[in-house]
């Protein structure tokens, strides 16, 4: 698996060579139903007075980080946990407001751990690892167990017993919420218990630190170079194991449902350290958020798909109407698209389809609201036949605290005007590539949640996030790191171990570079540019054409940073250009691969479609036979081809089938 | 700055702050029904000069023969004169532990601060009605100030202080400050006690709390009144 | 829009600091209060001047990690988070006076950024319920009555932002610690540790140099969550309950 290039293959499309493919994700033998108890039985143990001796270091405290660092700590590791933020409890994971899948089946409808593991891999698009998914599925339900033991105050019913419901499209109801905070409730839990180590002092918690750089020694990550965000001193923490935590990428696309913060550089420094990436061009883009006002604009809201059940989409028939009073546009110049284009499932249909038909309406000139940059990028939802239904009490109960959220942002009423929404990038499926212990193809580098590539294949299934970092972190990673720590202690690294001088210096001289440039353009613009390249060129349609444009203007714009870019300040104390900066920096790398990543895989699948790659009446056309496989590129150098590594993904269990919403 | 592991800090002086505000509670409501004793008292002098008179006799005959005359008025005196010091004490110490809390002020004025009005009603007006006490002492208890000559009743000290108008007007004054005191303060005792439970029961504190300031307020300020506008003479 | 900011400018937590005036023009109307401070940033960076540093994370009004002082007022005019202001409630030619958290337990980092790591070592202090990972029963096996339910996640909502700190004229942080304590009491999980709980809370508290609360109500009304003030009377009452910390059984 880690086998090195040899001899350097040919250059393919002029972008990418190709390696050793990867034989074996290290899940173990027998049924599927099995694997798993192998797995954690045949996972060495650490002896209690072993596990003081041992040290864990974990990048990032959303769900996933928080949840294994508590558990860690718990079990008497020597844990150090790292945020950006001021404290663990602000990652975004917070955000989150759907609910939580597990198969507990309370509500009797048959649901199964084999039912979510057969959703999860069918929604997915058949490009996810079936030993890993249903492992997700079998641990789902001590999720719910652990949160409610912790406090998470779930929706209950009456008679006192929790609450579920059906969500995205999922016939059975299996997920568990808190109203719409799902992600915030189970945070706090595991938030809670991460500080409740910190007090027993299994874990030392450092806030507003950000990691610079992975250490390797000997090809085992051994620990990190991180940055005081307050005092700007450069830290080396040296450890057993290093587990990242550190969350998705969508803010390469400038504009998305992601925190101001959330960045890849944790996860790119590993990856050009030798930790392959996989699926880099995997990317959900969510249907129902507030579109842009301006220019000005920072982040994108998203709003509960639930939206859907009651409002009705349309654009108008006549371009010459788009900035008429929607109210005035009569029912016959309205074009309800989806239900015309998909009778069947009408305005329900999954959000990635959703998503393409939205900005399909705007590039042919019937998008709505303000233009920016000349289009307007928006279509209505309309809740005025929900609200001659049902009544305007009926749909204030059903949806005020989302009616509320949007006119606060957008000063509009929705009772009365049409919502206009528009689809934003809202979550990355593809990360580093990991195994089936959650290891990345560095030995002591394990990444867990979204950072990971691991269970969601091309599309994730709502619900199925917050699941996924709980499981990692709680139940998957404190039982497969131990096989690894139960080789441990190992040898004590010095501050002076060539490595570790190595990657301070690649720290330091990085920062010195980016405050030395003195440019004219701030780091904000070249986010900017960026994400529209990102977003016009490998978003939710992708062409061969385009994506080969953009891979030669992120290029560009990359020169143009390392020589134009204005840092001010200085690196000594708080600088939070001086931040941005070098996520921007990591980004633009992370940018191309991504377009490198689309550009190879000429199929559509999931939240990946190809323009070319269709069926007669526009449909997604996956290629099961040539595509079947999880693309993990290993850094080929600055300003040299990545290395593609294919894991074949062999279905064992599930049968293949395209999907069909006519 | 670098974790979030407890540093090592000062120990905190002097006792938990609830604790201090369960003091200033307590002690609050001990006055509360003090003053409404008071005002039943003070309102017999509407039935009489006679009624009041033997009404404040009474006051230091209180459980006679058992008890030796005035022991119960002077247990009384002693229990409120505990209940001003722990009160005024615990209040000050909270006072200064907020001051340390905050030792930059802000810049910006809001523009309606309901906050800043009670809290001053609760400290400032606090100290007037600790002076006022004072005077009211020195004026009808110890008679070491004199109105309109010395009475040997205490109806009549009354009724001739009260004839006088800057009298009655430092008195209505004072007892607007303590409807001020009362309005939050008894919505504190109460919050402090931990009653208020629930949005309907702050509402009930709320009602309670307005209730008993104007009793207190119309039933103190009525013989005042009555005897400047010469209806009891 | 045009507008006037006055800006706490401050360089680190040990400098002294002053108030500096900024005028800025061609601010949107549809944007946030925080891409108003972007915009200005922009074109501080551009001009060559030091931006103005300033917390935020999510943007969406959960993270709590915004927040300032807004013309005296905790997170603006309007009852939402300072990411989720819109420059729609300001007019045209207004000065705006911005100032971080004053509070002693937050201490400037440097302009408008605080330090609110007391509130962590608060909830360090015993705001958890002890469950190792994996020991928990089914999670129907003890059913919570929904009204308690219910307050337990109106307590839960609480973001941790610290707008009631600055709110207080005590620089009380008592609707956080009560909004903590409500939460978890009210759940039959919680009970177990709930005299003890509240005791510690409160001795970090104090000890992290809080003020103490006189019932003003300043804070519920700062809260972006809207936090009820009864969370306070809960923590006075579950305080009672336990001692007054003079012994931590329940």
């Amino acid at each position: 698996m880690t086998d090195t290039v040899t001899s350097t293959p040919e250059l393919i499309d002029g972008v990418y060579r190709e390696g050793a493919p990867i034989a074996d994700s290290k899940a173990p033998g027998g049924d599927i139903a099995g694997k798993w108890t192998t797995r954690k039985f045949e996972a060495a143990l650490v002896n209690p007075a072993n596990r003081r001796k041992l040290s864990v270091i974990i990048v990032g405290t959303g769900l996933a980080g928080a949840s294994a660092g508590a558990t860690l700590g718990e079990a008497g590791y020597q844990v150090k946990s790292f945020c950006y933020q001021d404290s663990p409890r602000r990652a975004h994971s917070i955000a989150a407001q759907g609910g939580i899948n597990a198969a507990k089946n309370y509500k009797g409808d048959g649901d199964s751990v084999h039912r979510l593991f057969y959703d999860t891999v069918k929604g997915g698009d058949y490009r996810s690892r079936e030993t890993n998914v249903y492992r997700l599925a079998e641990v789902s339900a001590d999720i719910i167990d652990q949160c409610v033991a912790q406090g998470v105050p779930f929706a209950r019913e009456y008679g006192g017993l929790l609450d579920n419901r059906s969500f995205g499209g999922v016939q059975v109801s299996r997920t568990f919420y808190a109203r719409g905070q799902t992600g915030q409730q189970l945070l706090i839990g595991a938030y809670q218990a991460l500080e409740r180590q910190i007090a027993a002092g299994t874990v030392e918690m450092y806030a507003r630190h950000e990691m610079l750089e992975l250490v390797v020694v000997d090809g085992k990550a051994r620990g990190i170079i991180a940055r005081d965000m307050v005092t700007g001193e450069i830290e080396t923490h040296l450890a057993d194991a290093v587990v990242l935590a550190s969350g998705g990428y969508g803010n390469v696309f400038f504009l998305s449902t992601n925190a101001m913060g959330c960045n890849v550089t944790a996860s790119w420094r590993a990856h050009r350290k030798g930790a392959y990436f996989g699926n880099p061009c995997y990317t959900q883009i969510h249907p129902t958020c507030i579109p842009q006002a301006g220019d000005h604009q920072s982040k994108l809201t998203l709003m509960s798909e639930s939206l859907r059940n009651d409002g009705r989409i349309w654009v108008p028939k006549n371009a010459e109407d788009c900035d008429k009073d929607p109210r005035e546009i009569g029912e016959d110049d309205r074009d309800y698209y989806l239900e015309r284009i998909y009778p069947g499932f009408g305005n329900l249909v999954p959000r990635d389809i959703a998503s393409r038909q939205a900005k399909n309406m705007c590039d042919e000139g019937r998008g709505v609201g303000p233009a920016v940059d000349g289009v307007r990028r928006g279509v209505y939802l309309d809740f005025a036949d929900a609200i001659g239904r049902m009544g305007e009490d009926a749909v204030r109960s059903k949806y005020g605290n989302l009616f509320d959220m949007y006119e606060r942002i957008t000063g509009e009423n929705p009772y009365q005007v049409p919502m206009r929404i528009y689809p934003a990038v809202h979550y990355t499926m593809g990360g580093l590539w990991v195994d089936y212990d959650l290891q990345s193809s560095i030995p002591g580098l394990f990444v867990t949640g979204e950072a990971n590539f691991s269970d969601h294949g091309a599309n994730r299934l709502g619900a199925s996030a917050l699941m996924q970092g709980l499981a990692d972190g709680y139940f998957v990673l404190p039982n497969t790191i131990r096989d690894y720590l139960a080789k441990g202690p190992f040898t004590k690294i010095s501050d002076d171990d060539p490595a570790v001088v190595e990657a301070q210096q690649t720290v330091t001289s990085r920062l010195e570079k980016l405050l030395s440039i003195d440019g004219t353009r701030t780091v904000d613009s070249y986010h900017k540019a960026l994400g529209k390249v990102m977003w016009e060129k490998c978003g939710m349609e992708r062409t061969e054409e385009g994506l080969r444009e953009a891979i030669e203007e992120i290029r560009a714009l990359k020169a143009d940073f390392w020589s134009n870019v204005r840092v001010l300040g200085a690196a000594d104390g708080l600088n939070q250009s001086l931040e941005k900066a070098g996520r921007v920096a990591d980004f633009l790398e992370l940018g191309e691969l991504m377009c490198i990543d689309a550009l190879h895989r000429r199929e559509s699948c999931g939240g990946h479609f190809r323009a070319e790659s269709q069926t007669e009446d526009g449909e997604a056309l996956r290629h099961d036979d040539e595509y079947a496989y999880v693309a993990a590129w290993e850094w080929g150098g600055d300003d040299e081809a990545p290395v593609l590594h294919k894991e074949d993904l062999v279905y064992d269990f599930i049968e293949l089938k395209q999907r069909s919403y006519k | 700055m670098a974790t979030s592991t407890a540093p090592a800090r000062a120990a905190r002086k002097g006792p938990p702050s609830i604790l201090l505000k369960t003091v200033v509670a307590v002690t609050g409501l001990f006055f509360v029904f003090f003053v409404l004793f008071h005002m039943y008292g003070n309102l017999q002098i509407l039935v009489g000069p006679e009624a009041f008179d033997e009404y404040a006799h009474h006051l230091r005959t209180f459980g006679e023969p058992m008890l030796p005359e005035k022991s119960f008025l002077w247990v009384f005196r002693i229990l409120l004169l505990a209940s001003v010091v722990g009160h005024v004490w615990a209040s000050m110490s909270l006072w200064r532990r907020a001051g340390q809390a905050r030792t930059t002020r802000y810049a910006g004025k809001k523009k309606t601060s309901y906050g800043g009005f009670y809290a001053k009603a609760m400290r400032w007006g606090g100290l007037a009605l600790l002076a006022f006490v004072v005077f009211h002492i020195l004026h009808f208890t110890t008679q070491t100030i004199t109105i309109d000559g010395a009475h040997a009743s205490p109806a009549e000290r009354v009724i001739s202080s009260f004839a006088v108008w800057w009298v009655v007007g430092i008195y209505a004054l004072a007892m607007v400050f303590l409807g001020m005191h009362l309005l939050h303060g008894v919505w504190g005792a109460a919050m402090t006690l931990g009653l208020n439970t629930s949005l309907q029961r702050a509402e009930q504190i709320r009602f309670v709390s307005i209730l008993l300031a104007t009793i207190v307020v119309v039933g103190f300020l009525i013989p005042p009144f009555a005897i400047l506008f010469g209806f009891i003479e | 829009m045009k507008l006037a900011l006055k800006i706490w400018r401050q360089d680190g937590p040990a400098d002294a600091g002053q108030m500096v005036r900024y005028d800025i023009d061609g601010v949107s109307e549809d944007s946030s209060f925080l891409e108003m401070l972007d915009l200005l940033n922009e074109q501080l960076i551009t001009s060559g001047e030091d931006p103005v540093a300033f917390d935020s994370d999510c943007r969406e009004g959960i993270c709590g990690m915004c927040g300032v002082v807004i013309n005296g007022e905790a997170h603006g005019p309007e009852r939402t988070t300072t990411c989720q202001l819109h420059m729609r409630s300001f007019n045209d030619g207004d000065e705006i006076v911005i100032e971080p958290w004053r509070a002693d337990p937050f201490p400037v980092i440097k302009d408008l950024c605080v330090d609110r790591t007391s509130f962590d070592r608060i909830i360090q202090a015993g705001g958890f319920i002890s469950a190792n990972t994996g020991s928990a029963p089914d999670a129907h096996a003890t059913p919570v009555p929904k009204e308690d339910a219910d307050r337990a996640f109106m307590a839960a909502e609480c973001i941790g932002c610290g707008a009631c700190v600055a709110a207080c004229p005590n620089a009380s942080g008592m609707l956080f610690m009560g909004s903590k304590v409500t939460h978890l009491g009210e759940l039959p999980q919680g009970q177990p540790e709930r005299g003890a709980r509240v005791v510690a809370m409160t001795e970090q508290h104090d000890l992290e140099g809080f003020g103490g609360c006189t019932n003003l109500g300043e804070c519920t009304r700062a809260c972006p969550k809207g936090i009820p003030l009864n969370v306070i009377s809960q923590l006075n009452a579950d305080y009672r309950r336990a001692g007054y910390g003079g012994s931590s059984a329940d």
